[in-house]
């Protein structure tokens, strides 16, 4: 199987461990991947601010880079959703290109997703060993339905315990620019994940989309937490102790 | 007008400020949330049941003129009289109008949103009509100096039971209460005197049946049935979406509404009103009127928003939105709160009147999902800030800044350049540490939390490098 990489710009500018452990695991599930130099941003962040121009302009980008390609993988619910779901929406006045962007949607998946119900990544390579509960990022959740296909690759290291949250569905209060337009808000709500983390025990507050995780992160340090760590999926799967 | 949905952002701050407030919304925090969860459980097929709900909504909207003629024709042909208000200021015009013309000095009302659209409380005061609120929630916020409410279903849900304790000691000068049927009980017995010596009821209607003429009521404390039948005159006031066909349509959706809202499988009064008192009736007004509300609504119909209108009120979506449930209800700054007021107060006030409240979302859908009539309540939140961009409504640096960012982002050259600048950049604030506690470039984020801090180099770099060997 030929995957090309959607790396995110989060991962690019803040964790570039994660694309590298992204590749890792897609090579362990058999695949050859590529990762198109060119790529930048899916442009969610225009989108999701009404600027419809910026966002067009981004999704043609993406979609000439990749739809060349078997299948486009990404670490994120989020950007994933965003390609798949949005891309027909925002060329939507554009019928020739919201055909490519149909025809490359179908194609586009959250990196545990395509790892479990794609790939059938039987034998994770990492030797992860310590307690993590899991957050389930909304985008991924409810929109691709990203909620076994975590557990299921967790529960596939011995040395993993999962202890579940309280509210491990709800949001993190990240949003995209929603944390810097209400950025008190913002880390309010995520005062509240951090909390429902934290009383679970785990030593990792493990996530599938970076945005929620730097959001949790960022709080946890503030509130003197230095000790729980805040790993993406990717990261733990391919940890190698 | 006083635009205080303007004020979002200052005012979603003060809450967060404010102890008393975060303390009452931490303790209603879950309550119809968890009931909501298992109430719905009772139901064979929900989610079908949901797409009958929001087909039989959509057939309604598609043609509201018909189905609003036929409720006139039905409602009328059993002796009630029909108007009709373009905004809230009509309302209050045809109340007053109604109340002169029966007599009537004190108004008993049960729960209306509409009256709350209109400011008519205010307006009964000015014309020498008492109005008194006797839903207990709405009873609570009159006797405060008229507070508005924080929720369309539980007005008073930012409220301890200790504030309303100390509220009724000074109002009904009684001993202070601190048992909640003793505060109840007391209520009633205030209630009791005035729905006595009412001469007018007002109440909203959850839904008005074409079918027969009706107005449906779902009430939960008993007072809907003695606003809507002890006094002489009644008058329903509602928006002009909320018809529905038949009765059997009602049945659809009374399966939706308790559960979705307070996770009831039926509220404790279910009512459907038709017509005035007849020959022969123990109860009922002599007369009854219907004010049906446009206040914006016909503008939705057959815009990109039409969606919205199928809204029947249950509060779902701000019960279950993870804003609302941090800052309340009040923050918003008009009548309706939440995700679905963050979609109305801008159509039905000018979306130049809420610029914040599209925004206050963070789209995390949670809204629409439990929505009992699938309103895409993040698509609708995200189009409204399309419209802001076009009317250019956006601040002038965030529209340069986008138009950068996505002229960099094209340029994949251009944009390694920035980000290899950029991580380097972060990398020497955080100064060897974890985090960057105060980032000047993004000020908001820092106000409550950390900026983690970056590996120092771009996945981009990197993996080039790895190329090469």
């Amino acid at each position: 199987m030929r995957v090309a990489l959607f790396v995110t710009c989060l991962v690019d500018l803040m964790r570039p461990r994660v694309g590298f452990a992204a590749i890792e695991l897609l090579e362990a599930a058999g695949c050859d991947v590529v990762v198109p130099a060119s790529q930048t941003c899916c442009g969610q962040p225009a989108w999701n601010s009404g600027d419809k121009a910026s966002a067009a302009k981004l999704a043609k980008k993406v979609i000439a880079e990749f739809e060349g390609h078997e299948y486009i993988v990404a670490p994120s619910g989020s950007c994933a959703d965003h390609i798949r779901t949005e891309y027909p929406v925002i060329l939507a006045d554009e019928p020739e290109w919201q055909a490519r962007a149909v025809a490359l949607g179908s194609r586009v998946y959250e990196l545990t997703d395509f790892l479990v119900n794609v790939a059938k990544l039987d034998k994770v390579p990492g030797h992860y060993v310590g307690s993590v509960t899991y957050h389930d990022s909304c985008t991924g959740l409810r929109s691709l339905g990203i909620k076994q296909q975590p557990r299921t690759l967790l529960a596939q290291l011995p040395g993993v315990e999962l202890k579940e949250m309280n509210g491990a569905e709800e949001c993190c209060g990240f949003g995209g620019t929603f944390s810097v337009k209400f950025g008190e808000v913002s880390a309010a709500i995520a005062e509240k994940k951090c909390n429902n983390a934290c009383a679970t025990g785990a030593q990792a507050i493990v996530g599938g989309d970076l945005g929620c995780l730097l959001n949790i992160e960022g709080k946890l340090r503030r509130l003197g937490d230095e000790q729980t760590r805040v790993l993406h999926i990717a990261e733990v799967l391919t940890a190698k102790e | 007008m006083d635009f205080r949905a303007r004020r979002f952002k200052a005012n979603s701050e003060a809450a967060l400020a404010n102890p008393v407030l975060q303390a009452n919304m931490k303790m209603a925090k879950g309550k119809f949330v968890d009931k909501r969860a298992i109430s719905i459980k009772e139901i064979d097929d929900f989610e079908g049941t949901r797409e009958a709900a929001k087909d039989l909504r959509n057939k309604v909207i598609e043609n509201l003129d018909l189905w609003l003629e036929k409720f006139e024709e039905t409602a009328t042909a059993r002796g009630a009289t029909v108007l009709w208000a373009k905004d809230g200021a009509e309302i209050c015009r045809h109340v007053v109008d109604i109340g002169r013309q029966h007599g009537i000095q004190k108004a008993v009302k049960s729960k209306s949103m509409l009256s709350e659209e209109a400011g008519l409380n205010l307006a009964l005061e000015a014309a020498g009509i008492q109005p008194v609120e006797t839903d207990l929630g709405e009873y609570i916020l009159q006797i405060n100096n008229n507070e508005a409410p924080s929720h369309i279903i539980a007005p008073v849900i930012h409220k301890s039971l200790d504030e309303v304790a100390d509220l009724f000691e000074k109002t009904h000068k009684t001993p202070r209460k601190t048992e909640i049927p003793a505060l109840t009980r007391e209520a009633r017995e205030v209630l009791r005197s005035h729905f006595l010596t009412a001469d007018m009821g007002i109440s909203g209607g959850n839904f008005l049946i074409a079918e027969t003429g009706s107005v449906a009521l779902v009430t939960n404390e008993g007072n809907g049935r003695m606003v809507t039948t002890l006094p002489r005159v009644h008058v329903v006031i509602t928006g002009i979406e909320k018809v529905i066909p038949t009765l059997e349509d009602l049945a659809t959706l009374m399966r939706l509404l308790p559960r979705s809202a307070t996770g009831q499988s039926i509220s404790n009064y279910v009512s459907v009103l038709t017509g005035t008192k007849a020959a022969g009736d123990l109860d009922g007004p002599e007369h009854l009127y219907f004010i049906l509300v446009d206040n914006g609504r016909a503008d939705v119909v057959g815009s990109e928003f039409q969606d919205m209108l199928r809204c029947i009120r249950c509060g779902a979506c701000m019960n279950h939105c993870p804003v609302y449930q941090t800052i309340g209800g009040h923050a918003y700054g008009w009548v309706y709160p939440g995700p679905m007021g963050s979609v109305l107060t801008p159509l039905y006030t000018g979306i130049e009147n809420a610029i914040d409240l599209p925004h206050a979302a963070t789209l995390c859908n949670q809204c629409g999902v439990v929505c009992p009539v699938k309103i895409p309540l993040p698509e609708l939140l995200r189009k409204l800030r399309e419209k802001q961009v076009e009317k250019n409504l956006r601040p002038w640096a965030e529209r340069v800044a986008f138009r950068l960012w996505a002229w960099a982002a094209s340029c994949p050259t251009l944009y390694g350049i920035g980000t290899w600048f950029a991580v380097r950049y972060l990398k020497w604030l955080a100064g060897g540490k974890q985090s960057i506690p105060v980032l000047g470039t993004a000020p908001e984020w820092t106000k409550g939390r950390d900026f983690p801090a970056p590996e120092g180099k771009t996945f981009r770099e990197l993996y080039a490098r790895r190329q090469k060997l």
